[in-house]
């Protein structure tokens, strides 16, 4: 159990970091420490295929936000916006952290799991029946792909809508449009 | 053919660590090796993802980033000559489009649903085909479909990112 | 203790959104969010002294397909780690439209304050 509090206290230091810090490029690289660190938290958390997507998705997370911070010259933005403002935010940020704990002290403990200990909940039937109804031996990709395969199909939609969406919106103008250049 | 040798000089003489430019030769040849390597990795774990951790959303972005890295080593050009914008955006379609087709085809069977396992239940039922790369019906189907469409997907918004020139804020082309 | 840690890290994040003038900080912020969120919900599932929920062979009998008892009883959770894994894959779509969005106001604007925008007129 050490371990996950030497990883959680390295994520929140990272996380401090890349919020305070006034070069962007710092702030990137420590968003890459979060990533790495999540990583490593759940391969310990037994999560062997969430640990495998995390690790090349906050990569290529990496190298999309580099390619947004390097060129642009003018990034160095300081000061925060006015202090009334920023004051509110932090005290009503305090007191919902403040009502958050007292929630969190009726979940079980850490180490028994939520929302399987009832003999009919629906993780119990897919482990002791996976292998059987579907004949896959990891049964995370059987939850995936067979038992829950209308989740894995809108997840497809929303992948397919934000990247034609970032497409869009990258698109060169027309030699038509930059003859009228629109003021 | 001359072209293209002439289109590596120039790259070459560009610049040393500029991203869109290319960048020197050590990195050049190590990473046409390494490249190969991980495209082969990502087809290993997109296509054993019924046996061991992983499946097609990893594998699918590791296939993404063996393409990455030759349009950050190489430069954009020759990576829009491997896997030019319109082809890729066609791959994205192929593969939703096979994943809604490997769906459909659960409707065929008599009494069953969208998305039911047909090749499980129906044809290669029978304790013979567990653990073995050939099993678990129509999960490795629905893996190399997935996996396609989210590798192409992927290239394409940071192929699309790259392409994208700077203008200055006046709209004039720099 | 370990929830009320992954809470802090959604709130700092939360603080980054709300209070930052730079817009690529503001995108940094609701990256954040969205790593404490699922981190949340694997520690939900987890088993002290658990294994991963991949069968082996030596866990199931093959003659009847009945899978071993203490597997059953000693796995973690994979319902939230099925969850989980669409939601890292759309979260990295959702980067991306946010940063060309960024690139694109830099590109009419000159600048990444979000301050400054409501100023100029076109």
């Amino acid at each position: 159990m050490a371990v996950f509090y030497i990883l959680l206290l390295f994520i929140i230091i990272a996380a401090i970091i890349a919020v305070e810090t006034d070069n962007l490029l710092s702030s990137v690289i420590c968003v890459g420490a979060i990533g790495f660190g999540g990583s490593l938290m759940f391969l310990f958390l037994r999560a062997p295929d969430i640990a495998i997507t995390q690790i090349v998705v906050e990569v290529l997370g990496l190298i999309i936000l580099i390619r947004a911070t390097i060129s642009r010259d003018r990034t160095f933005i300081s000061g925060d916006r006015e202090f009334f403002g920023v004051v509110v935010s932090v005290v009503i940020i305090f007191v919902i952290l403040l009502a958050g704990m007292t929630v969190f002290q009726t979940l079980p403990k850490f180490g028994e799991p939520a929302f399987s200990n009832a003999p009919e909940a629906a993780s119990q039937t897919y482990i002791s029946e996976g292998m059987q109804k579907t004949g896959a031996a990891n049964i995370v990709a059987s939850v995936i792909l067979d038992f829950r395969a209308y989740d894995t199909l809108g997840e497809a939609t929303v992948l397919f809508t934000s990247i034609i969406g970032a497409t869009v919106i990258l698109r060169k103008k027309s030699k038509k449009l930059l003859e009228n250049p629109d003021q | 053919m001359e072209q293209k040798q002439q289109n590596s000089k120039t790259i070459q003489n560009e610049g040393t660590s500029n991203g869109v430019k290319g960048m020197t030769i050590i990195v050049k040849t190590i990473s046409s090796w390494v490249k190969v390597l991980i495209f082969l990795f990502g087809i290993y774990i997109i296509l054993f993802g019924h046996l061991t951790p992983g499946g097609g959303f990893a594998g699918g972005v590791i296939l993404a980033s063996s393409y990455v890295l030759l349009m950050l080593a190489f430069g954009r050009e020759l990576a829009e000559e491997n896997l030019s914008l319109p082809v890729a955006s066609k791959l994205d379609c192929v593969g939703a489009l096979l994943f809604a087709g490997v769906a459909l085809c659960g409707l065929l069977f008599g009494t069953a649903s969208f998305f039911w396992n047909f090749i499980h239940q129906k044809y290669l039922t029978g304790t013979e085909y567990e653990f073995n790369l050939v099993s678990a019906g129509t999960i490795p189907l629905s893996n190399i479909a997935i996996g396609l469409k989210v590798g192409a997907s992927l290239f394409l918004v940071v192929l699309a990112l790259s392409i994208f020139r700077p203008d200055t804020p006046n709209g004039q082309k720099e | 203790m370990l929830y009320a840690l992954c809470f802090l890290l959604f709130m700092i994040g939360l603080y980054c959104a709300v209070v930052k003038k730079n817009m690529v900080k503001i995108v940094i912020g609701i990256l954040v969010m969205e790593y404490a969120v699922n981190l949340f919900l694997i520690m939900l599932g987890y088993r002290s002294g658990g294994v991963a929920p991949i069968v082996d062979k030596s866990q199931m009998d093959l003659g009847t397909g009945q899978i071993a008892a203490d597997f059953l009883s000693s796995s973690v959770d994979p319902l939230p780690q099925a969850l989980v894994l669409t939601a890292i894959v759309i979260s990295l779509g959702s980067l991306a439209l946010m940063i060309s969005l960024c690139i694109r106001t830099y590109e009419k604007y000159g600048t990444f304050d979000i301050t400054q925008i409501r100023r100029l007129k076109g």
